[in-house]
């Protein structure tokens, strides 16, 4: 089953295409990688589904229902979830808080708001700075509390925007493990540079450049596609 | 007095009151656009520039001096006391919160308090007039067609004074003072440096901080010299602050917020309006359509009527 | 001890010696603090949508007005009770929230404060245009016999002092709870950061509509209230003056904490009363006070507080 599409979804920014023509699938269930080098589009793309930003021209088909039209909070409640590329949490408000605006969206009660709050902490390794405010934890700390906060939607389709940026190696390797953990029951849409980390959870990868798909297939089918390794200027694993 | 004689009077005087006006609001403007804050306390520097104004032309008339002398020396140093105090105020309030456009606009909301009531304790509750340096009247004839033929005659009552006059031409040669200080000049082209990109304007070398504190100080003095302009016509009081802030806001949301050419335009617009429409309209209800008017502009129209919107 | 409880018993601590000081205050202090206590009651309002939302509205003396003059119109014209009065004058108040909120959330920053401030504008020109029914600048009395609520006369001052007590209570209760509320927590994280709110799924405009109309609530409420319990009506309230106020009570007290409106209030009115004794240009304490709250005190008094000493101030 399809969970997400796009059919001719396009933008321009200033006579500019940002984003051109792309039709895209995604599979329910399947963790997908969209690489591609500097400025080819991928947050355009990313922001045009979630609701960030409003296409030029095409359509969104999430779930079977054209979301083309809807304000982002309103994709949002349809069950997608999307983390910021650079991060962006309530730098004030304490962790467990932060998580849990993420969880009443969907969650009534004050019980099972905090269990859910536990376990996506527990599960990102936060669990013992939950009184802390946001805005004291290190940099990769908060870009774990961003996943945090898109796990606790359990969303049907998970978008993270380069998650992995600022990690230090051994968060990197938490990290894949979380998201391999997450097979099956999330949908997930990855924005990642991080070769290895592509390589070790992604089932499915695309390739943007330039605004369009340059290509898709499985890791090892990218890693051997000639067009791909001539957009990274012939470095297979940059 | 018959209509057309009327209107004519009505448009005189509201091309004084767009000349005024365009002075206030040009100042109020280029300090929104070269600094990204709006002054509130705009008014008081021109409700001070007037009582200024009075200060000065009575000592030099108590000490014996011509009161023309008087009102020409006022004419200078007033907005240079007025520019003064706005440029302190900068360096020593709103460089020190940053310029954040929230905490500015409470900042000089506690500053129009101060002037004001500082005024007040001072100066005086009263209102007083100063002596304008040529005042001649000047009948004006009016062409009406009887048997006819065109004849002119004089209405009664009909005419203007020179002061009047002379407040255009001054306000006008002002205005293209300040266009060609903008335009031509280095101070002028460091000023829209610094409005294109502070950042930028800092790595180059400018001296953002210095630059601020004139652009805030001369946004101020184009506020007093207005008022000194309008102070022989219009008395000075302590509140006098009030309406020019209003309608200049109005003239500078209106024309599009940092924009020269749409502030002049759009004062000459409220200007005439203000002058006819208070001839037909109670100006209460002429305020009330202004102030709902300029709030609409604000809701749909955000880059002013005259204005074309910004790329980003 | 949890920080709920703490809170509660802070809060409850405050009401019981409000009741309490009743009977040992003064007159003169007696009468002041009736006052004092309507006035923080419209800063817990405008706190609502400044302190929690972080929407600075110049124009909030627009909902004071409303309500006191819907209230008033409506005792004067409509020969309505005192109770059904103070229901006209919050519906009156709801009312313009809903348009005003309609419109000026639109816009965002310096451009709402200015629209608020000229909506504010209109609505006091307005008042004086139709003169005739408002009694412009000049305003009209409530008469004592209009002001007897369910036979407890309020022009008595012991009456009006715990109506004005039961005012704030309900006020600073209702505040306490919205904020500990899911979407008070909204409210807080739209402030904290809007556009992740919104990629959270929050739809930002329905919620800074609901702020506007239950700070604009509030307020018009505090507006009718004080109309009856001092039986005067009068343009003042509606004008620029009284938009500043709230914003400089909050500002000194503490924005974004339920005790600041309060304290700030309070501070305010006693400044400005020992000042009067000096020179009669009061506004000026006001003046000075604005520039130094944001020159060396962002937070406010409760504010600082919360950050230096108890991290559970709500």
């Amino acid at each position: 089953m399809t969970l997400l599409s796009t059919r001719g979804l396009s933008r321009q920014f200033a006579g500019l295409h940002a984003v051109q023509d792309v039709d895209f699938d995604l599979p329910a269930g399947q963790i997908r990688a969209l690489i591609g080098p500097n400025g080819a589009g991928k947050t355009t793309f990313v922001s045009m589904l979630c609701g960030r930003i409003a296409p030029s021209a095409g359509e969104v088909i999430f779930d079977g229902q054209n979301v083309t039209g809807l304000p982002a909070h309103k994709r949002i409640s349809l069950g997608m979830a999307y983390t910021f590329q650079v991060t962006s949490i309530f730098a004030n408000l304490d962790v467990a808080e932060n998580v849990a605006l993420a969880a009443r969206r969907h969650l009534r009660g004050a019980a099972r708001v905090r269990g859910a709050v536990d376990r996506a902490l527990e599960q990102v390794g936060l669990a013992d700075r939950r009184d802390q405010p946001a805005g004291d934890l290190a940099y990769g700390h908060q870009r774990l509390l961003e996943i945090a906060m898109g796990l606790v939607q359990a969303p049907r389709l998970l978008i993270l925007d380069e998650p992995t940026q600022g990690l230090s190696e051994g968060e990197i390797e938490d990290f894949v493990d979380l998201i391999k953990g997450l097979s099956g029951e999330t949908t997930i849409l990855l924005i990642e540079h991080n070769m290895r980390v592509v390589m070790a959870s992604a089932d499915h990868v695309s390739v943007l450049n330039f605004g369009e798909i340059l290509a898709e297939g499985t890791p090892d089918e990218i890693r051997a596609n000639p067009q791909v390794q001539a957009a990274y200027l012939g470095s297979p694993d940059a | 007095m018959e209509f057309g004689p009327y209107l004519m009077l009505a448009s005189l005087e509201g091309a004084v009151t767009t000349a005024v006006l365009s002075l206030t609001a040009v100042g109020l403007s280029l300090v929104f656009g070269v600094m990204r804050v709006v002054n509130v306390a705009h008014g008081e520097f021109f409700m001070l520039g007037a009582v200024l104004a009075w200060w000065i032309a009575s000592a030099i008339g108590g000490m014996g001096g011509n009161p023309a002398l008087g009102f020409v020396i006022a004419l200078v140093l007033a907005p240079l006391v007025v520019g003064s105090i706005a440029a302190v105020a900068d360096l020593t309030i709103l460089s020190r919160i940053d310029y954040d456009p929230e905490r500015t606009i409470v900042a000089t909301i506690g500053l129009l308090y101060i002037m004001q009531q500082v005024t007040l304790m001072t100066y005086g509750p009263d209102a007083r007039p100063v002596e304008a340096p040529f005042n001649a009247r000047i009948a004006l004839p009016w062409v009406e067609f009887a048997d006819g033929r065109p004849q002119i005659y004089w209405p009664w009552g009909f005419g203007t004074t020179t002061y009047k006059l002379g407040v255009i031409v001054a306000a006008a040669i002002v205005l293209l003072g300040v266009w060609f200080v903008m335009a031509r000049t280095r101070i002028g082209l460091i000023m829209r440096a610094t409005q294109l990109d502070r950042d930028m304007a800092l790595a180059f070398g400018i001296p953002v901080g210095r630059v601020y504190a004139f652009v805030f100080g001369l946004g101020a003095g184009l506020a007093a010299l207005a008022a000194v302009l309008v102070v022989p016509i219009q008395q000075a009081h302590y509140l006098m602050g009030g309406d020019p802030l209003l309608l200049s806001f109005i003239v500078v949301i209106i024309g599009g917020l940092g924009s020269l050419p749409g502030t002049v335009l759009a004062a000459l617009l409220i200007g005439m309006s203000d002058g006819i429409i208070s001839v037909f309209f109670s100006p209460t209800l002429a305020k009330i359509i202004a102030t709902l008017l300029v709030a609409l502009v604000l809701v749909f129209r955000p880059q002013g009527l005259f204005g074309t919107r910004a790329t980003r | 001890m949890t920080a709920v409880r703490k809170s509660l018993l802070l809060h409850g601590g405050l009401l019981i010696v409000l009741f309490g000081l009743q009977f040992v205050l003064p007159a003169y202090h007696h009468g002041n603090l009736a006052r004092i206590m309507v006035l923080a009651s419209y800063a817990i309002g405008y706190n609502v949508l400044f302190g929690y939302t972080g929407l600075l509205s110049l124009g909030h003396a627009m909902f004071f007005a409303a309500g006191m003059y819907g209230m008033g119109l409506g005792i004067r014209f409509l020969e309505m009770s005192p109770a059904l009065a103070l229901l006209a004058g919050l519906a009156a108040g709801l009312i313009l929230a809903l348009v005003v909120g309609y419109l000026a959330l639109r816009t965002v920053g310096v451009a709402f404060m200015i629209v608020t401030l000229m909506f504010a504008q209109a609505l006091f020109l307005t008042i004086l245009y139709f003169g005739k029914w408002t009694r412009g600048d000049e305003g009209f009395v409530i008469q004592q016999p209009e002001r007897v609520l369910w036979g407890i006369d309020l022009s008595d001052p012991v009456n009006r002092y715990f109506a004005a007590l039961l005012l704030f209570a309900v006020c600073l209760l209702v505040s306490l709870w919205l904020i500990q509320r899911p979407v008070g927590r909204v409210l807080i994280a739209i402030r904290e950061n809007q556009e992740r709110a919104r990629m959270l799924g929050y739809d930002i405009f329905a919620h800074k509509l609901a702020a506007v109309m239950i700070s604009g609530g509030i307020s018009a409420l505090a507006g009718a209230v004080y109309g009856l319990l001092f039986g005067y009506v009068g343009a003042t309230f509606a004008s620029v003056q009284y938009s500043i106020f709230p914003l400089l009570w909050v500002l000194l007290g503490g924005a974004g904490t339920v005790l600041g409106p309060f304290v700030g209030t309070l501070f305010m009115f006693y400044l400005i009363d020992l000042s009067s004794a000096l020179t009669t240009a009061h506004m000026l304490i006001a003046g000075v006070v604005l520039v130094a709250v944001t020159l060396f005190a962002q937070q406010g008094i409760v504010g600082e507080l919360r950050r230096r000493f108890w991290r559970w101030l709500p």
